[in-house]
């Protein structure tokens, strides 16, 4: 059993060593300020600029943190904050339900359903033409995918927050929403940032559903209606080509290694901020 | 005085106007995919294989997807099970659940659980490299049993930690040893492994970039573990990459066919989850 426990923890350092050790190939010859700086992708010629796709990466994470964040702390406040029990037990459920729908999925929703709502409704307002397929779009479908996370990590941190806080402000005459913003919010923020950013770690690394609307364009997005090349994306659309050219693979890999390292390492904050609130409470 | 009041009531009218938002874009993904899909399903669709010329629009199905998606959740998920049990008893019952290691374990299976699938895609196709493997049913189910241990860790990890202490010091102190214990709170926790089961299978038939490098595709039913297997997201993202109506269609048909199959799971698991939990709210 302990070798068992050893080995299945180990498998994260195993991930980052193995992913290192293939991406030394494109290291040795590019610098790392080379890789993440330079723009151009011209694997057949040796060039690996990963800026666009880290731009691409950034529009769409942000997008969906910015749509996401005040939708879910809105919701998560009125669930356990003004709802009543009978309403906070039917709407559970389906933030569990959303949460079991497969990337591929929303995927195809982003192609039925915001595709054409960006290139028919909302992109002629501002551009004179987009295919809808756009950095926006992407951004929707990933806020999507992570409300069922930042409402169930918010809902667990509001739950930490000792009723005796609020009833002392009612009753120092505060209404019900001074007391959400005063007191309940000031108390939750430390456990809201951790929420914001296991999302961000989670956006960053999705990869199906982001690949099939964003456009898949290796330039750097200007705008929500540019296309975009995330670099899960990037991952994804070439393995089939890596072995062919000579040092692709190896750059492929080092995407997935900087994808592991910063999604560790955001993971690793908010999972310290997270148990810290935990233990207060225990105390 | 006025502003208060004004105040209160806006910030509700949001929150109640957000929620109705986010619960509803469940509604608004799995009514776009019916209605799109829908027109498409028949009984060929789930009952067959593709015969030549599927994907410009010929006939056949995708059971060799539906059939490849359920080998691998299913091989990933009772491999992982294998694994996960003794680390959760090994956490829980030998290493004392409260320690600092303890704590300091489930945080390392919280951080695997944030881990990327592309990521384990990326990982599981190295592994394949080194020991010479091709992409195959074999590699897609190493990749997903990666994928799934986190989440089968820490799923009984909680349900362990509900059995009563009461229960595990009466079994030690009638001079049971720690493993003759750990059967007994195995016991205690049997709806609570269904649990975890189906969460980790519902997580598993779903994912695409994990198996996207290690699984292949194919068009037959796997007979060996040496075999390419098809999946169904991965299905689903080829067909709806053709440019055929015809294909596009069945790409929203297999859409509702994984959807649903990840519905009845989900429900399943979540009133498994309520009567493990009674007591909770």
């Amino acid at each position: 059993m302990l070798v068992l426990t050893l080995a299945s923890v180990s498998v994260l350092f195993v991930i980052g060593i193995g992913l290192y050790y293939h991406s030394i190939p494109i290291l040795h010859k590019l610098s790392l300020s080379d890789l993440l700086t330079t723009s151009v992708w011209k694997p057949l010629k040796g060039l690996f600029g990963f800026y666009p796709f880290i731009m691409g990466t950034l529009w769409v994470t942000g997008i969906s943190i910015v749509i996401a964040l005040p939708l879910c702390l809105l919701t998560a406040l009125y669930v356990n904050e003004y709802a009543p029990l009978r309403i906070r037990k039917i709407l559970t459920p389906f933030v569990n339900l959303l949460s079991g729908i497969p990337p591929v999925i929303f995927g195809v929703w982003g192609v039925l359903f915001i595709i054409p709502l960006i290139q028919d409704h909302i992109a002629p307002h501002f551009v004179a033409f987009s295919t809808g397929y756009s950095v926006l779009a992407g951004g929707i479908v990933l806020a999507v995918m992570i409300f069922p996370l930042i409402v169930s990590i918010i809902t667990e941190v509001l739950r930490t927050i000792p009723q005796d806080l609020r009833d002392a402000s009612l009753s120092l005459g505060a209404t019900r929403w001074e007391t959400t913003r005063k007191v309940v919010l000031k108390k939750a923020l430390p456990g809201i940032i951790a929420a914001v950013v296991l999302a961000i770690s989670r956006a960053f690394g999705e990869t199906i559903a982001v690949l099939m609307v964003c456009g898949n364009n290796a330039v750097v997005p200007h705008s929500v209606f540019d296309p975009g090349y995330p670099l899960p994306a990037l991952i994804a659309n070439n393995y089939g080509e890596m072995l062919s050219i000579p040092m692709y693979d190896s750059a492929l890999m080092f995407a997935a290694l900087l994808l592991f390292v910063i999604i560790l390492l955001f993971n690793l904050i908010s999972r310290v901020i997270l148990a810290r609130l935990e233990r207060k409470l225990a105390a | 005085m006025k502003r208060r009041k004004y105040e209160e009531l806006f910030f509700r009218v949001l929150m109640v106007l957000a929620t109705i938002f986010v619960a509803g874009s469940f509604f608004l993904i799995v009514g776009t995919i019916f209605y799109k899909g829908a027109p498409y399903m028949n009984l060929d669709m789930i009952t067959k294989t593709p015969s030549g010329g599927f994907y410009i629009g010929k006939e056949g199905g995708i059971l060799n997807a539906i059939i490849g998606s359920m080998y691998i959740a299913g091989g990933a998920t009772v491999l992982g099970l294998l694994i996960s049990i003794p680390v959760a008893i090994y956490i829980n019952m030998y290493m004392g659940s409260k320690t600092f290691l303890a704590n300091t374990l489930r945080m390392a299976f919280d951080v695997l659980f944030g881990i990327p699938s592309i990521v384990y895609g990326a990982f599981g196709f190295l592994i394949m490299v080194y020991f010479g493997l091709r992409a195959s049913l074999l590699g897609g189910i190493i990749a997903v049993t990666l994928l799934v241990i986190p989440i089968l860790v820490r799923t009984l990890d909680e349900v362990i930690r509900t059995v009563p202490f009461e229960l595990r010091d009466a079994a030690l102190s009638l001079g049971a040893t720690r493993w003759e214990t750990a059967k007994v709170v195995l016991r205690q926790i049997r709806p609570g492994i269904f649990t975890a089961v189906l969460l980790s299978f519902g997580r598993a038939i779903g994912d695409v970039a994990s198996v996207l490098f290690t699984a292949g595709f194919s068009d037959n039913i796997p007979t060996s573990l040496h075999e390419p297997a098809a999946t169904l997201p991965l299905a689903i993202f080829f067909q709806l990459s053709s440019p055929v109506e015809e294909v596009q269609g069945r790409g929203y048909a297999s859409a509702l066919v994984l959807t649903i199959i990840v519905l009845i799971i989900t429900v399943l698991s979540e009133i498994f989850i309520k009567k493990f939990f009674k007591h909770k709210i």
